[in-house]
């Protein structure tokens, strides 16, 4: 037989054995550091790791694993989503029967569609905690300053997602929703009209006319928002996170504080010292990073191999994101209410619960509530890592001297403050029940929104006095908001009813 | 030539500026130009005239609403008048309440002329232009405002 003949009979006997070994290039489970550092930075998809990670980043009650829950949760979005546009259709005519067809009459399509929604909401549950996880144990400070900023828009992309995806059934729900919404997008105009100069310069037309391509909700509406959903948002959301994960690495890994010099590791038993540089030696290439960390001048004490304790972590993380996400929407379905009906709003006509606490605050002022106030939120987030410039406490829950003390107080002392101005505005009504003809500014000025915001600015200038330390005050701010944030929320949830009247309970709702 | 006189500019520096200058412009200018084209030239959506019927239909002291249209038509003594049904907040249907009109959103109240008494509305309940059609009907322009207290006669 020609030589090239068996050769090619041998490939073909060999094909099983070569084609596995292609794909498992290391053909064996890891068995020295060297085989795992291989394993880690060999794969695209586990490259991003660093080949040793601190045992600090390992700590659960460090990270509690928010942000790849996050990240997990968005995933499942991004597959379900996939799904569901199968059958989605984006017209005002069909859409609310196409998702009618996914919940009853698609082969696992309510489940799917369940699935979306609740890794939805798990998605902005995650990037707020998140959120309050970073700014508490102060890893938003130098370096990390820039990574802070990407994270804030990380969160206005996953709020942006979540409220172009409500629009998208097409049921009464869906048509309140973004009525209301396009309407603050309209709110400007509340502040121009008062001052009359609308007829010149009408920037909230133009985000609305930008938003709905047209005065009302409808087909024009829908259709940029489902090009928004499916394709410019999770495109720029994926870009961003490729960003914010680049820079983790960049910055040194998670924040944590310095490994002391000399004395004994935190892992790895006794036997190990640390590290002693040698002031003649240079170490390697790869701690070409922003500051002195991951390995200049630093042993490798106080980590371990990515590749396996890393990696069990994230696996672990990631199932129980997809589970609690498999039995919520096993448990409870996704809405679907009638069919979008531009004569008679939904009564109440509630946000996504995310969204509840602004609506509250819009029940104030629409520009103050809707656009003011959130605008001020998210600068006042952006300016923290600015302002708060002196390094110490990274990486530990309340680092710094005096932090848990000022949580503490500013917590009860938000509570307080917010719970008295829903019941004062509950039971006493605002300036347009008092005096009828107030003018407009009045109200956009000085409402229990603008009211909430003064309190909490004055409570952490107090701290920034007292106790002497912007850290200190940046904490009382940030606490301030997150509980009035949480509060408002339950509070429309709970005790907002039909006409946005006040009720102990929704089953004390008047029966139509 | 001291150390604080300012550099000289090079012709090769002064060009590099000019053309990088150039170059930010036009992306800048392209980039706004981008927002040309969602925002609408022509703003789609249904003709906002309604015809709702002879004159003679509505008595005197009578209110009617018109639901489709998001309006409610009065007539008293002094003749007809319309009232938008569209809360000036954030765009709800309001109804009609014993007095006045309610908000289901977020609380808006208004008297039966469409003032704010309460809530967060920050204008009254819009006034509509009436006319009549050549066969004798009522039509409002839903897009057109008229001042408070404008009546239409007969």
């Amino acid at each position: 037989m020609a030589t090239a003949t068996r050769e090619f009979i041998r490939n073909l006997h060999d094909l099983p054995h070569t084609v596995k070994d292609a794909w498992f290039r290391l053909g064996k489970t890891p068995e020295s550091e060297r085989e795992e550092s291989q394993a880690t930075f060999h794969s695209l998809f586990l490259h991003i790791h660093s080949v040793r990670v601190h045992v600090r980043t390992l700590s659960p009650t460090l990270t509690f694993g928010l942000g790849l829950m996050a990240t997990g949760t968005f995933l499942i979005t991004v597959v379900t989503g996939l799904l569901l546009m199968v059958y989605y259709k984006p017209s005002t005519d069909l859409a609310y029967q196409s998702i009618k067809d996914i919940h009853f009459t698609v082969y696992t399509g309510r489940f799917i569609r369940n699935i979306h929604r609740w890794a939805a909401q798990l998605m902005v549950l995650t990037v707020l905690l998140h959120m309050a996880r970073v700014f508490f144990t102060g890893s938003y400070k130098k370096p990390r300053e820039f990574n802070w900023l990407v994270g804030l828009g990380l969160l206005v992309m996953t709020l942006a997602l979540s409220f172009t995806g409500y629009l998208l059934p097409w049921d009464q729900l869906a048509y309140w929703a973004i009525t209301i919404g396009s309407n603050i997008a309209n709110s400007p105009r509340e502040l121009t009209d008062a001052i009359g100069i609308t007829r010149w310069m009408d920037p909230g037309g133009f985000q609305k006319r930008l938003l709905l391509g047209a005065n009302y909700v409808g087909q024009d509406a829908l259709i940029r928002f489902y090009v928004l959903h499916v394709f410019l948002l999770p495109v720029a959301l994926v870009t961003l996170l490729g960003v914010h994960f680049w820079r983790i690495r960049k910055d040194g890994g998670l924040a944590r504080p310095e490994d002391p010099m000399g004395g004994k590791a935190e892992w790895g038993g006794a036997h190990r010292t640390v590290f002693e540089p040698i002031p003649t030696k240079t170490y390697g290439l790869m701690a070409l990073v922003r500051g002195q960390r991951p390995t200049v001048n630093r042993g490798p004490e106080n980590t371990v191999m990515s590749w396996p304790h890393l990696f069990w972590a994230e696996l672990a993380v990631f199932m129980v994101t997809v589970a609690t996400t498999l039995v919520l929407a096993f448990y409870w379905d996704a809405p679907l209410k009638e069919l979008a009906n531009a004569a008679i709003p939904e009564n109440p006509a509630k946000a996504p619960w995310y969204f509840l606490g602004i609506q509250e605050l819009v029940s104030y002022s629409a520009f103050t509530g809707g656009l003011l106030i959130p605008v001020i939120v998210l600068a006042g987030l952006a300016l923290i890592p600015f302002l708060d410039r002196r390094s110490g406490g990274e990486g530990m829950w309340f680092g710094t001297a005096g932090e848990k003390p000022v949580f503490r107080y500013s917590l009860v002392f938000a509570a307080l403050v917010t719970v008295g101005m829903l019941v004062f505005t509950v039971n006493f009504g605002w300036l347009r029940n008092w005096f009828p003809d107030v003018h407009q500014m009045w109200i956009i000025i000085f409402n229990p929104g603008s009211l909430l915001v003064l309190i909490f600015a004055a409570w952490s200038l107090v701290v920034l006095k007292r106790q002497d330390s912007v850290r200190l005050a940046a904490v009382s701010l940030f606490t301030c908001f997150l509980v009035s944030f949480t509060i408002l929320t339950y509070f429309a949830t709970v005790h907002r009813g039909p006409n946005w009247h006040f009720y102990w309970w929704p089953s004390y709702w008047p029966v139509h | 030539m001291s150390r604080l006189d300012p550099p000289r500019v090079t012709r090769r520096s002064f060009l590099s500026i000019a053309s990088l200058g150039s170059f930010f412009a036009a992306v800048g200018t392209a980039a706004a130009g981008l927002f040309r084209l969602p925002n609408p030239a022509v703003l789609p959506g249904p003709v906002r005239r309604f015809k709702l019927g002879a004159p003679e239909q509505f008595t005197p002291g009578s209110e009617t609403l018109f639901a489709e249209e998001n309006l409610v038509l009065f007539r008293d003594d002094d003749g007809f008048y319309a009232i938008s049904t569209t809360c000036t907040h954030l765009g709800c249907i309001v109804s009609r309440a014993k007095q006045g009109f309610a908000c289901p959103c977020h609380g808006s109240r208004f008297d039966d002329r469409g003032n704010v008494v309460g809530g967060p509305a920050p204008r009254p309940l819009p006034w509509l232009e009436i006319s009549r059609a050549a066969d004798g009907q009522l039509v409002i322009n839903a897009d057109n405002e008229v001042p408070e207290g404008t009546r239409y006669r007969v």
